[in-house]
C-alpha cells in the first residue's frame, strides 16, 4: 500500500523517535559488552518503524503488549530513557523497580501492559485487554506485537480465534522480521505471508511494508478505526529485518550473503529521512542536530542509570501478593 | 438457615458478585447458555447476558491470557476451566504470566482475576479427568489456591477470591456439588488464608481439605467412641499456608495427620510436614503421619478408583497408628 503522508509534526516525531531507539539499543549492545547488563538482550535495530508507526497511530487509552525484542515498542510509546536504562540496568528507578529488566518492559502510563519473555505469551493478554474496552463499552483497542515465530504458537492461534468470535478490538500486529530465532522462517512456516493467517479467523490479513514508518501507521490506524467500530480484529505483518542477532551472543552466521546489505539500503530512518528532505521538510544539517540530541538523551539516561541505587533488599518479598 | 447444595453456592456466590460490582465478568466454556457442564451455573447468562457472562472457544490459553489482560486493565473476570485436569494445558498463563505478572512490573499492576475449576476423583472420571491441583499450583508465589469443603464454605469463600485483589484459583470438588448444607442469608465473602478449626480436640490434629475434610470429619467422630479425640482443621487454602493455626493445634496435641487427596510427590502435605518437622518438632509425641495417594494415578475402574483416593477407613488407621505405641512423656 501506498502510505499517506503524516503532517510533518508528526513525522518530525517519528524520526526523533526512531533515531531515539536505534541509538539506545545501540547503547545496550555496548554495555552488554561491557558486561555491566546481565543475562541477555535482543535488540530492535532495523525494526524501528514498527514500533514507531504503530505507536504514532495509537491514542490515549489504547493497550500494547509485545515481545522481548521490546525496547523500541516502549520508547515510541513514551517511555523515558531514563526508565528504560534504569531497569536495563536492575536499578530501582526503572520501569518496573528493576524486578523485570531487558525482556519486560512495562509502564501502564503510557499504555504499555508488557513485554513478555515467553513467545506469543502477549497475545491473549491483550485479547483480555480488548475485552476490558468492549464490556465497558470505551474506545480503546488493544494491540499486540509479536515475530513470525510466535504464530506457530497455539496461544497466538486461540487468540485470534477468540478474538474473532467475539469481535474484540484488538490488532495482532507481527512483526516478520524473517528469522525466528536461529532459522529463517520459511523452513518453519509453510506459507508465502503470515497475513495469510487471517484468513483462518474470517478477519483482514493485512501485509506492510515495516520498514516505511508512515506505512504501518496507515494500516494501524485502518485497522484501528475499524477495530473502534465494533468490527473486530485485523491481523498486520510488517515486513521487516533484525539487522542484529538474535540476542546478545548471536552474530547471525546463518544469514546469507547479501541480505544484511539489500535491507540495509531500506533502513527505516534514511526512508522516512530520504522522503522528507524530497519534501524540503529536513536537511542535512538538521538531521545531525536530531541525531546529536538523541545521543545526548541517551547518554544522560545511561548516565541517571549508572548512578541510580539497587533496589534495596525488601523489595525481593514486596509485590508477590497484593496485602 | 436456607439450604442449599454446593452447586448452587457456587451459583449464588457468582451472581451476588456479579450483582454487586459492574467489574465482575464470568466467562468459559459453556458456562453461560448451557449453564456449566457441571450445571452450576445456570440462570447467570439470563440475568447478567452476553457481554457480561460469556461462552468461550476451547482454548484454555486464551481464556487465562484474557483474563489476565481484562484484569490489568480494569476488571475483576472470573474464568472457569471446567475440569481442573485442563490447568497444564494452560499452564504458561498460570506460572508465567498470572503468578508473575505484578511482581515484573515492579508492583505497578493489578491482576484480581479469579479461576474456578472442578477437580478430585471418586465419580468415575478416569485418570485425565481426576485429579486435584492445590499441589500443582502451591510452587507458584503470586497466586492463591482455595478449596472448599461444603456449600457455606464455598459460597463464603468463592465471594472472598473475587473481591481479593490477587491471582485465586478455586478449586470445587466434583463430588461435593450435590452435598447440601446450610448458608446463612446474610453469608458474605470469607478472607482468603485462614485455615478453620472444624472440629476441635485434643489427643491429634488432622489436617485436610475438601472430600479430604469431610473424610476426616467421619473418621474423627469413629475415633470419639475408641476415646480418641481428634482436632480437624481445615485448611482451606494451601496457598498462603495458614501456618500459625497448624502450629497452635500441633502444640496442643503433639500429634498430626496430614490428608491429601493427590500423589505424594511434592504434595502439599509435605509443606505441613516440614512445618512440624521444623517449627513444630519440640511438639511432637509422635513421628508426622501423611494420609494421599502414593504414587498412584486415579483408574476409571470403581474398586481400583476406591483404593487410589484416601477413605476414611485409611484416615482412621493412620490416626490409630500415630496414637498408639507414642505417649507423651
Amino acid at each position: 500500500m501506498t502510505a499517506a503522508q503524516l503532517p510533518l509534526a508528526a513525522r518530525q516525531k517519528a524520526l526523533r523517535s526512531m533515531l531515539e531507539i536505534r541509538i539506545a539499543e545501540d547503547r545496550i549492545q555496548e554495555m552488554f559488552m561491557a558486561n555491566l547488563v546481565r543475562g541477555t538482550a535482543h535488540l530492535c535495530i532495523g525494526q524501528e518503524a514498527c514500533s514507531t508507526g504503530m505507536a504514532a497511530a495509537l491514542r490515549p487509552g489504547d493497550t500494547v503488549t509485545c515481545t522481548y525484542r521490546g525496547h523500541g515498542h516502549a520508547l515510541a510509546l513514551g517511555m523515558g530513557l531514563r526508565d528504560l536504562m534504569s531497569e536495563m540496568l536492575g536499578k530501582a528507578a526503572g520501569c518496573c523497580k528493576g524486578k523485570g529488566g531487558s525482556m519486560h518492559m512495562t509502564d501502564a502510563s503510557i499504555g504499555l501492559l508488557g513485554a513478555n519473555a515467553i513467545v506469543g505469551a502477549q497475545i491473549p493478554i491483550a485479547v483480555g485487554a480488548a475485552l476490558t474496552a468492549q464490556v465497558k463499552g470505551l474506545p480503546y483497542i488493544a494491540l499486540t506485537l509479536f515475530g513470525e515465530g510466535a504464530t506457530n504458537i497455539g496461544a497466538f492461534h486461540e487468540s485470534l480465534n477468540m478474538a474473532a468470535v467475539m469481535k474484540l478490538p484488538v490488532l495482532f500486529c507481527c512483526e516478520n522480521n524473517v528469522y525466528g530465532e536461529y532459522s529463517v522462517w520459511s523452513k518453519t512456516t509453510p506459507l508465502q505471508d503470515i497475513a495469510e493467517r487471517a484468513h483462518s479467523y474470517n478477519m483482514p490479513g493485512i501485509i506492510v511494508d515495516g520498514q516505511d514508518a508512515e506505512a504501518v501507521h496507515d494500516a494501524v490506524a485502518a485497522a484501528a478505526a475499524r477495530a473502534r467500530a465494533g468490527e473486530g480484529p485485523t491481523l498486520i505483518e510488517f515486513k521487516t529485518y533484525r539487522y542484529k542477532g538474535h540476542s546478545r551472543n548471536d552474530t547471525a552466521p546463518y544469514r546469507p550473503a547479501g541480505e544484511l546489505d539489500r535491507w540495509l539500503a531500506r533502513d527505516p530512518i534514511q526512508i522516512l529521512k530520504a522522503r522528507m528532505i524530497a519534501d524540503g521538510q529536513l536537511d542535512e544539517a538538521e538531521f545531525e542536530e536530531l541525531q546529536h540530541a538523541a545521543q545526548v538523551a541517551v547518554a544522560d539516561a545511561v548516565d541517571f542509570a549508572m548512578a541510580a541505587p539497587f533496589p534495596s533488599l525488601d523489595e525481593l518479598t514486596r509485590d508477590i501478593l497484593v496485602d | 438457615m436456607p439450604e442449599l447444595t454446593y452447586r448452587e453456592a457456587v451459583c449464588k456466590a457468582l451472581a451476588d458478585e456479579l450483582r454487586s460490582d459492574p467489574d465482575v465478568i464470568f466467562f468459559g466454556e459453556d458456562v453461560g447458555e448451557a449453564g456449566g457442564v457441571f450445571k452450576v451455573t445456570p440462570g447467570l447468562y439470563e440475568e447478567f447476558g452476553p457481554n457480561r457472562v460469556r461462552d468461550t472457544p476451547i482454548s484454555e490459553q486464551a481464556i487465562l491470557g484474557s483474563a489476565l489482560g481484562a484484569a490489568i486493565t480494569g476488571l475483576r473476570p472470573v474464568a472457569e476451566l471446567m475440569f481442573a485436569d485442563f490447568i497444564p494445558v494452560a499452564m504458561d498463563q498460570i506460572v508465567n504470566q498470572i503468578a508473575k505478572y505484578r511482581y515484573m512490573s515492579g508492583g505497578r499492576l493489578r491482576t484480581p482475576l479469579t479461576v474456578r475449576a472442578a477437580q478430585g476423583g471418586g465419580v468415575g472420571f478416569g485418570t485425565q479427568h481426576s485429579q486435584c491441583a492445590e499441589s500443582w499450583l502451591a510452587s507458584f508465589p503470586g497466586i492463591k489456591v482455595v478449596s472448599p469443603a461444603d456449600p457455606a464454605e464455598a459460597y463464603g469463600l468463592l465471594r472472598g477470591a473475587i473481591r481479593d485483589d490477587n491471582p485465586v484459583f478455586v478449586l470445587e470438588h466434583k463430588l461435593l456439588y450435590s452435598m447440601k448444607g446450610e448458608v446463612a442469608a446474610d453469608a458474605g465473602p470469607i478472607t482468603l488464608g485462614k485455615a478453620r478449626i472444624v472440629r476441635p480436640g485434643k489427643h491429634v490434629t488432622v489436617v485436610a481439605l475438601q472430600l479430604m475434610l469431610q473424610r476426616a470429619v467421619e473418621a474423627a467422630n469413629l475415633l470419639a467412641t475408641e476415646g480418641i479425640d481428634v482436632e480437624v482443621i481445615d485448611l482451606r487454602c494451601v496457598s498462603p499456608l495458614d501456618r500459625a493455626t497448624v502450629l497452635t493445634s500441633l502444640e496442643k496435641t503433639g500429634r498430626i495427620v496430614v490428608v491429601e487427596e493427590s500423589p505424594s510427590g511434592a504434595g502439599w502435605g509435605g509443606d505441613i510436614a516440614s512445618l512440624a518437622a521444623d517449627e513444630g518438632v519440640y511438639f511432637l509425641d509422635a513421628p508426622v503421619k501423611r494420609v494421599n495417594m502414593g504414587m498412584t494415578l486415579t483408574p476409571y475402574s470403581p474398586p481400583l478408583e476406591d483404593a487410589a483416593v484416601p477413605t476414611t477407613a485409611r484416615i482412621t488407621d493412620a490416626i490409630r497408628s500415630v496414637m498408639h505405641g507414642y505417649r507423651r512423656s
